[in-house]
């Protein structure tokens, strides 16, 4: 705002060099308290996402420049460097969606072990010949509306049923898996829809289908949770319970939907992984629900509740997906990999309670020397 | 009734209807009516010897993992219609559970209903090495399916596939066709199974040593986990590493459907690859030829067939007709052996 003051007085400049400028004490005092702002908001609660996305993408620099020192002749190629980070993303894109709704059920307060068994549960019922006469479209319905419904049944177990969600979704892991396999009668359904399948291999402009609709679940599940009254609800309840219902919110049926959001995400993901590979069977998605936890907490949600950022979920998911890729180009061994991997979530959360440990210690000396 | 409230509960119905709807709708598409795969089975009919006669009547009890994978469910499916081929054959199965202690359970319970003869697939050999001698002492001969029990007391008959050999041969190929092609200093991916599997680490031994003689070498070496999803991302990241790769050995046609997957999506035609097990779409595949799969090596699970049989002439005192012993002998390792274009149709039965 001041710079626009600043533009209408074009006479100024020319006064600057004759003489000092005129100091505007209420000027200067509004640049300061600015400045402070600026500061303030850098080091209080306002920053502490973007301080941890900042640590993050510092990972991220670190896994490449560790991919450049090891092998140079691949990333000497700038084709094959572009080729790289799309297939990093391809990766990343089925967790990456499944992680926005976990995010969202666990700054909720909650968990969700379910997703991964979801997901199968999703792709199984909508490759089922029955499903795929209906064509692509009668698929993708199918996939979320499983999704969803399984979303939905998980929320009324925990909210109305009363059940921790711990236990709610792992029955409803296994329980899933189950009927997967039931229907499916054990064997691989392979999908006939090309429709289905090119989701995998289209691009347009030259990034995969697959990136975009990540990036779709992404800004969505952002403006949901930043800019909408669901998501300061979210916040909410994940961080009082207690003081959300007092405050007039309806915790029970808040988190019914934050579960059924979850079953949807995983819904969407399993037409994305369908179409990867052309095929869905009970097994399929194995252990995604801890790639997704893991992917959430590294990015800064706490496993409480009442704090979280989908960005840093996000991020999380390509860390992950770039450890992969690293270790791969390399030809070393998954062991190592899922080593490093879990050495990655330790440090991650160490090096975020010592970031606000010692930055509430900063601030609280600061306050005393002011004093 | 308040304006409000009725609009709500219009809208309530409507919600209610819809999800009714989609449930009813849902519900409608979880058929999966298919033409039955073919079991793998020797009719009764096929052989003129004495053998398939009908003889003394026989009680198999029969136990496996559930399958979660075509192998596994191949493997019940032909036990079972092997055992109706027979007339003189009465199969009883028992669920084998989710892990190695709801096998022993179950088989407890089999051992007492004294069946004449069982066939199990145990979930580990390891851990069910006492359920197999326990049969063994309570008279009952077990016949082994595939993992073997580290006791030599507690089986009767032990059958199962050459892990090392799928290697073996899936190298052999590989080379041949390099050979062939007059390839220097090939580049060989591998996509392996489930890596902490023993079998998995057999096949990539085999496939290392049988490589290694030649004075070749696996460049890299991704694991998935017998999925097609899981085939998918570590053939996308085995591509990512090797910008040009001249062969590839993935060790399960399964887990082949998402390798084929991802070669159609990151296009790449430069290189032939050679499958595992034997199935029934990777037959197709290569007799049609027209992807990049050019053979694939057996791990048939037509020894569950076999092993019923054998588990009957067991149970009968008769030998198998075209050796000179009077008994079934002790082990039988299958060969591995090699489907290409040129044989797939004799295998095509075989498949699962």
């Amino acid at each position: 705002m001041s710079d626009v003051t600043d533009t209408s007085t074009p006479e100024r400049p020319a006064q600057l060099p004759a003489q000092s400028p005129p100091v505007d004490p209420a000027e200067t005092a509004a640049a300061e308290q600015r400045a402070a702002g600026r500061l303030s908001w850098w080091r209080g609660e306002g920053g502490e996402g973007a301080r941890r996305n900042l640590w993050l993408i510092g990972v991220l620099v670190a896994l490449i420049v560790i991919g450049i020192v090891t092998r140079p002749d691949l990333y000497g190629n700038s084709s094959w460097v572009w080729s790289n980070i799309l297939v990093i993303l391809k990766l990343a894109s089925v967790v990456g969606v499944v992680s926005v709704g976990m995010t969202f059920v666990i700054i909720g307060g909650g968990i969700d072990l379910s997703v991964g068994a979801i997901v199968a549960l999703s792709g199984v019922w909508a490759t089922t010949v029955a499903t795929q006469s209906y064509g692509a479209g009668g698929m993708i319905f199918c996939a979320l509306a499983v999704g969803l419904g399984v979303g939905l049944v998980n929320g009324l177990l925990i909210s109305y049923g009363r059940l921790v969600p711990f236990i709610a979704t792992l029955a409803m892991l296994v329980a899933a898996r189950g009927l997967a396999a039931e229907l499916s009668d054990k064997q691989t359904q392979v999908s006939n829809n090309t429709t289905i399948n090119d989701i995998a291999s289209t691009n347009l402009l030259g990034i995969p289908l697959l990136v975009y609709i990540l990036a779709a679940v992404v800004i969505a599940g952002w403006v949901l949770l930043n800019r909408t009254t669901f998501g300061r609800r979210t916040v909410a309840v994940g961080g009082n319970p207690e003081a959300a219902r007092l405050a007039g919110i309806d915790v029970k049926r808040h988190t019914l939907l934050l579960y059924a959001l979850s079953g949807l995400c995983c819904g969407i993901a399993a037409i994305m992984l369908t179409a990867q590979a052309t095929s869905a069977q009970a097994a399929m998605a194995n252990l995604y629900e801890l790639d997704a936890i893991a992917a959430v907490i590294i990015g800064g949600t706490l496993l409480s509740g009442g704090r979280g950022t989908i960005i840093g979920s996000l991020l999380g998911v390509i860390i992950f997906s770039t450890i992969t890729n690293l270790f791969a180009i390399n030809g070393l061994t998954t062991e190592a990999q899922n080593m490093v991997k879990g050495g990655i979530i330790v440090a991650a959360v160490l090096v975020q309670q010592l970031q606000f440990r010692s930055l509430t210690q900063f601030l609280g000396r600061n306050r005393l020397t002011t004093n | 009734m308040t304006e409000h409230s009725r609009d709500l509960s219009r809208r309530r119905l409507l919600f209610g209807g819809a999800a009714v709807g989609a449930g009813v709708l849902l519900a409608g598409c979880t058929s999966n009516e298919t033409e039955p795969i073919a079991a793998q089975t020797k009719g009764a009919d096929a052989a003129a010897s004495g053998n398939a006669a009908p003889g003394q009547k026989v009680v198999i009890g029969f136990s496996a993992p559930a399958a979660d994978h075509g192998w596994l469910a191949a493997i019940t499916t032909n036990a079972k219609a092997q055992a109706d081929a027979y007339s003189d054959v009465e199969f009883k199965t028992v669920e084998a559970g989710a892990d190695a202690a709801a096998q022993r359970a179950a088989l407890s319970t089999l051992i007492s209903q004294k069946p004449n003869v069982i066939v199990m697939l145990p979930h580990d050999g390891k851990e069910l090495n006492a359920a197999g001698l326990e049969a063994m002492k309570a008279g009952i001969p077990v016949v082994n399916l595939d993992r073997a029990f580290p006791d030599a007391l507690a089986y009767r008959l032990q059958i199962k596939g050459d892990n090392y050999g799928m290697g073996v041969a899936a190298a052999h190929f590989i080379i041949d066709q390099l050979k062939a092609k007059g390839v220097s200093n090939p580049i060989i991916g591998e996509i392996a199974g489930t890596d902490s599997l023993e079998l998995t680490q057999e096949r990539s031994k085999g496939f290392a040593d049988t490589l290694a003689q030649n004075g070749l070498k696996v460049n890299n070496r991704r694991p998935a986990e017998f999925t097609a999803d899981s085939g998918q991302q570590a053939a996308t990241s085995l591509f990512q590493a090797l910008p040009k790769i001249d062969a590839i050995w993935n060790h399960d046609d399964d887990q082949g459907i998402g390798v084929l997957a991802a070669v159609n999506q990151a296009n790449r035609k430069e290189f032939f690859m050679v499958g595992g097990a034997g199935s029934k779409k990777a037959m197709e595949d290569i007799q049609a030829d027209n992807t990049v799969l050019k053979a694939t090596v057996t791990y048939s699970p037509s020894m569950a067939s076999s092993a019923i049989s054998l588990a009957r002439l067991i149970a009968q005192g008769k030998g198998m007709s075209d050796l000179v012993e009077l008994q079934v002998p002790k082990e039988i390792i299958l060969a591995s052996e090699t489907i290409t274009k040129e044989n797939a149709s004799n295998y095509l039965k075989l498949g699962f």
